[in-house]
């Protein structure tokens, strides 16, 4: 049985948020970005399961995240097509030449 | 402190490495595979808070299925000779802020919050078969929702990475 509160797990997911949020403001790689977005979307799992497990049933909350799991995965999906597109494009994975659509 | 202590303090400091690595190395490949550990201390996290079922999921989808994902795209759109300064990023000081003072307050709040909680702790069950029942009864609108949104995103990939002027 885990004697740990709440508020450790609820700040391990807090780090993985900051550390995901730094990655997508500061890279320049699409996939980079992308690797930011998983992070961030871990730590929302991490945060939701722990509400579940501390506010007293688990179930509902493992529904959730499984959800959360989910639209990840399609959303990965949808992100791998959009950066081979940009690639084929722009012959380059770099957010700064995404700039086409300025006059 | 008892031994499930242990792990998730443990399992907590090498996810927070593993992560940080992820995010400021320059190496992307290096990227990839530092995010395989984060993704499994994720789901021994999951473990710990009783919830097998997803932590099987988390790393059936996410090791298995996301992380491979994540090296298609690496491999398929850098040239592997030039990866080492494939990652280059700028704003660093603008984003190193935006992400210790986002962290900052969410750990704050974590520890200050009164958070309503439950006395005692119920004993770890098993969940899946409680998750199968939630999935096809009350929450199963959402279900085939996501079964019809999945559809709709593999065939959006597939329009997206077709090379152009195939087919139709």
């Amino acid at each position: 049985m885990v004697t740990v509160g709440l508020s450790q797990f609820l700040s391990l997911a807090a780090v993985l948020f900051a550390l995901g949020l730094t990655c997508v403001v500061t890279r320049r790689n699409a996939v980079a970005v992308l690797i930011g977005i998983e992070l961030m979307l871990n730590g929302a799992g991490v945060n939701v399961i722990a509400f579940a497990r501390f506010g007293g049933s688990i179930v509902p909350g493992s529904v959730f995240v499984l959800f959360l799991i989910v639209l990840a995965a399609a959303e990965a999906v949808v992100a791998l097509g959009l950066i081979l597109a940009m690639h084929k494009r722009l012959r380059s994975v770099d957010l700064e030449r995404t700039e086409t659509l300025k006059g | 402190m008892s031994i499930p202590d242990l792990i998730f303090y443990g399992v907590s400091l090498f996810v927070a490495v593993t992560a940080a690595y992820a995010v400021f190395t320059a190496n992307i490949v290096r990227a990839v595979f530092s995010l395989l550990g984060t993704f499994f201390g994720v789901a021994i996290i999951y473990g710990l808070l009783a919830a097998d079922y997803v932590a099987v999921v988390q790393l059936m989808v996410y090791v298995g299925g996301i992380l491979v994902l994540l090296l298609f795209a690496v491999m398929l759109t850098s040239r592997i000779e030039a990866v080492a300064r494939s990652n280059r990023s700028g704003g660093w000081g603008m984003g190193l802020l935006v992400g210790v003072c986002s962290g900052v307050v969410l750990v704050g709040l974590a520890f200050s919050a009164p958070w309503k909680k439950v006395a005692v702790l119920s004993q770890a069950m098993p969940t899946t078969e409680a998750v199968g029942e939630a999935l096809s009864g009350a929450a199963f609108l959402p279900f085939a929702m996501a079964a019809i949104v999945l559809l709709g995103s593999v065939i959006g990939a597939v329009t997206l990475a077709r090379k152009s002027g195939e087919g139709v």
